[in-house]
């Protein structure tokens, strides 16, 4: 992925050098057939077995309410409950470190990989890291980041970039997949079909070798518990697991909200979680680790406490909710538009609804991509209805967009149609010449971005106003005009 | 009873047989339906593009003109959730905590029309007789925000000679999406396609829905495809009775 590059607000997260805003990402991507098949057989599968996996639960909406207001009450007490996750790592042999920013968190991995004097590392899918731009930033330094998990192992092959949270390569098929391996995989047997199980093996074979030979594994974490120190990964292909046990070294960057309070909160999120990204009742691996057991697994173990923007999301009073994301994409799986435009042209690791309101938010809304996000959605709210954890997702893109720069032409045209708007004399003015001009509607080609695959309805001769005027004028509300 | 139309400035300008509909409906069961001619438009296009500070005017126009009324009718899913959802949120949020206070009293009086019926009213049979092929799309605002569930398909069931069909994924948003529409001109024509598409197989002559302004985008694009589909409100059918 070299054409990641670092712009004024790289410090937190990479923009992708030369992204178009939405739109325009998003016509491209439209207009791509293959794509389209891709997401939309996908999504839709996913999507049926979701809620057939919620539908098993007759608590589902209890549990939602509680995995919201666990995740609230640890956004508000952050400092102290992070406080004593550094407390009890440190207890249990870890070292911890903590990151303001992707590049302060990419100087940490870097040097803590180099005194190891390993080149090359295992990785565990991780988004913090993905957010970072972690593997960019360690090729600098002349280390090799080798992804495990199977998805972001072709994306990594291919010189891609990820498309989904959860399934990375979600915008291939197998038959590009078997393409890949061929020429991309040196392992890669002679005549390697499209099945997934062949598929499957030819990256088993070609990662084994890596996990029995890597010294460090860096991975990200899903939950980490304050009141003993543990770190959790959950996963489904045990490729994760293999980084966790097998390298003696093992740095996890790891969100400040990805915290919980205590072990008895899992009980909630280990529910939610499978169910929402994966439709299974649990995770096929859950690996939990506490600092270093001597004797067993990694020996030296660094926790880098990632802000990169948090804080400043949490002072937010309606954009904070963002941060109780726990990362499963249902809101990318029932979003119809992601479903069209694909992962890519949300021009982030986020991709999807809660791309749109977290990378605008975490960057800053300055940038031509970041300003388009708020945009990029018909605020139809299937994303709020299926999150886990309550996201008002249309309610932080509305908020985000009213921050979002205004052009002059929508600006003067939402000014005047509010002026005209406030007064019932000046929209009566206004259908009336409406009315009077409607024999020109049929030949009107505007606005085109409308008009280019709709008809404009005809413009009626009577408004409703009027009709009321002329057959119920004598009504005793008549005191109510102006 | 005494029932406050709210037409929706949408519906007044280019849809005003909505209206007439509403108007035949509820007289027809015998209340009594006033027009405050105040009223203009909620602030929805304000407040969701981006503008609340130009919504703010509007939701206090909204509050003078309907806060004496009981029953307030809005024949449009979308109306209806801004200004029950919103109103209030909108005030509070710029500081008018006087309005916001007004604002929160007065919405929980606003409904939507198969609502109204419904929940209010308790009348699912409105008399009417409309023998044609139906089907129903539930609009996304009435869907997810109003949480109409199938409260409009109740009244449609009752209509005398409907032949209602179902519409293959009905739940998926049509694209339409105010000024979605415009900005992501490309997306919301490719998710109307498939729309239409739905629409299409079902082999209606009618699509239903409680929305003008999504059905003027599907309507837009089955007329543009010389579907021979048409659109109608919920209430143009209910108020059919011959």
């Amino acid at each position: 992925m070299s054409d990641i590059a670092k712009d004024a607000t790289a410090s937190r997260m990479p923009t992708y050098v030369g992204m178009p805003a939405f739109p325009k990402a998003a016509h491209e991507a439209v207009a791509d057939t293959r794509l389209r098949r891709n997401l939309a057989h996908a999504t839709g599968t996913i999507r049926e077995r979701r809620a057939a996996a919620v539908a098993e639960l007759d608590d589902w909406a209890e549990l939602r309410d509680a995995g919201k207001r666990i995740k609230d009450h640890t956004l508000e007490y952050l400092g102290h409950y992070l406080r004593m996750l550094e407390g009890k790592v440190t207890e249990a042999g870890g070292v911890v470190h903590w990151a303001r920013d992707a590049e302060e968190a990419n100087a940490i991995v870097a040097r803590l990989i180099k005194e190891t004097g390993e080149t090359e590392v295992v990785k565990v899918k991780s988004m913090a890291t993905q957010e970072i731009g972690l593997n960019e930033a360690l090729a600098e330094h002349g280390i090799t980041a080798l992804e495990t998990d199977l998805a972001e192992l072709i994306v990594q092959l291919a010189d891609d970039r990820p498309s989904h949270i959860l399934v990375p390569a979600i915008h291939k098929n197998r038959a590009e997949i078997r393409d890949l391996f061929s020429h991309r995989m040196p392992s890669a047997p002679e005549g390697l079909t499209d099945e997934p199980a062949d598929l499957a093996e030819a990256a088993r074979r070609h990662l084994r070798a890596k996990f029995l030979s890597a010294k460090v594994a860096v991975s990200g974490a899903n939950f980490a518990i304050a009141d003993t120190g543990t770190i959790l990964v959950v996963e489904s292909e045990g490729n994760g697991r293999m980084c966790l046990t097998l390298p003696e070294t093992l740095i996890t960057v790891m969100g400040i909200e990805k915290l919980l309070p205590s072990a008895r909160d899992l009980e909630v999120f280990l529910q939610l979680l499978p169910r929402s990204s994966t439709a299974e009742r649990m995770n096929p691996y859950t690996s939990a680790w506490t600092g270093v057991t001597p004797g067993d697994g990694p020996q030296n173990f660094h926790l880098v406490l990632l802000d990169n923007g948090r804080t400043d999301v949490r002072d937010e009073e309606v954009g904070r909710q963002a941060l109780r994301c726990i990362r499963c994409s249902a809101c990318l799986n029932v979003c119809p538009v992601y479903a069209r435009a694909g992962g890519h042209a949300y021009g982030s690791p986020y991709p999807g609804p809660i791309g749109a309101i977290l990378s605008p938010q975490i960057r800053g809304i300055g940038s031509k991509v970041d300003a388009s996000l708020p945009f990029a959605s018909s605020l139809c709210g299937a994303c709020y209805e299926v999150c886990p954890v309550a996201i008002d997702i249309p309610e932080v893109l509305v908020h985000l967009r009213a921050k979002a720069a205004k052009k002059l032409p929508e600006k003067t045209v939402m000014k005047v149609a509010a002026w005209g708007l406030r007064s019932p004399a000046r929209l009566a003015l206004g259908q009336t010449l409406a009315g009077r001009a409607r024999s020109l509607a049929p030949h009107l080609r505007f606005p085109r971005a409308w008009a280019d695959t709709r008809d404009l309805p005809p413009i009626p001769k009577e408004s409703f106003r009027a009709w009321w005027k002329r057959t119920h004028g004598d009504s005793a509300d008549r005191k109510d005009a102006s | 009873m005494k029932i406050a139309l709210f037409a929706t400035c949408v519906n007044d300008t280019l849809f005003p047989g909505t209206g007439k509909a509403v108007v035949r409906i509820l007289e027809r069961l015998g209340h009594e339906v006033v027009f405050p001619e105040a009223q203009t438009c909620c602030g929805q296009m304000h407040l969701n593009t981006g503008y609340p500070e130009q919504a703010l005017p509007l939701v206090r126009s909204f509050t003078d003109t309907f806060e004496e009324y009981d029953a307030i009718v809005a024949p449009s899913g979308s109306c209806a959730a801004m200004v029950r959802d919103w109103h209030g949120k909108t005030a509070a949020r710029q500081g008018d905590h006087r309005l916001a206070e007004r604002a929160f009293a007065l919405t929980p009086r606003v409904h939507e029309l198969a609502e109204l019926l419904v929940d209010v009213l308790g009348v699912t049979d409105v008399g009417a007789v409309f023998p044609h092929r139906v089907t129903y799309h539930p609009t996304c605002h009435g869907l997810r925000m109003l949480k109409l569930g199938d409260k409009p398909l109740q009244l449609l069931r009752e209509v005398r000679g409907i032949d209602l069909v179902d519409l293959p994924d009905a739940t998926e948003c049509c694209g339409f999406g105010g000024t979605f529409a415009l900005k992501n001109a490309d997306v919301s024509a490719a998710m109307c396609a498939d729309k239409t598409a739905a629409v299409k197989q079902t082999r209606a002559e009618v699509l239903c829905a409680v929305d003008n302004s999504c059905l003027m985008h599907i309507g837009g694009t089955l007329s543009r495809q010389r579907s021979g589909v048409r659109v109608m409100h919920l209430a143009e059918i209910l108020a059919s009775d011959r």
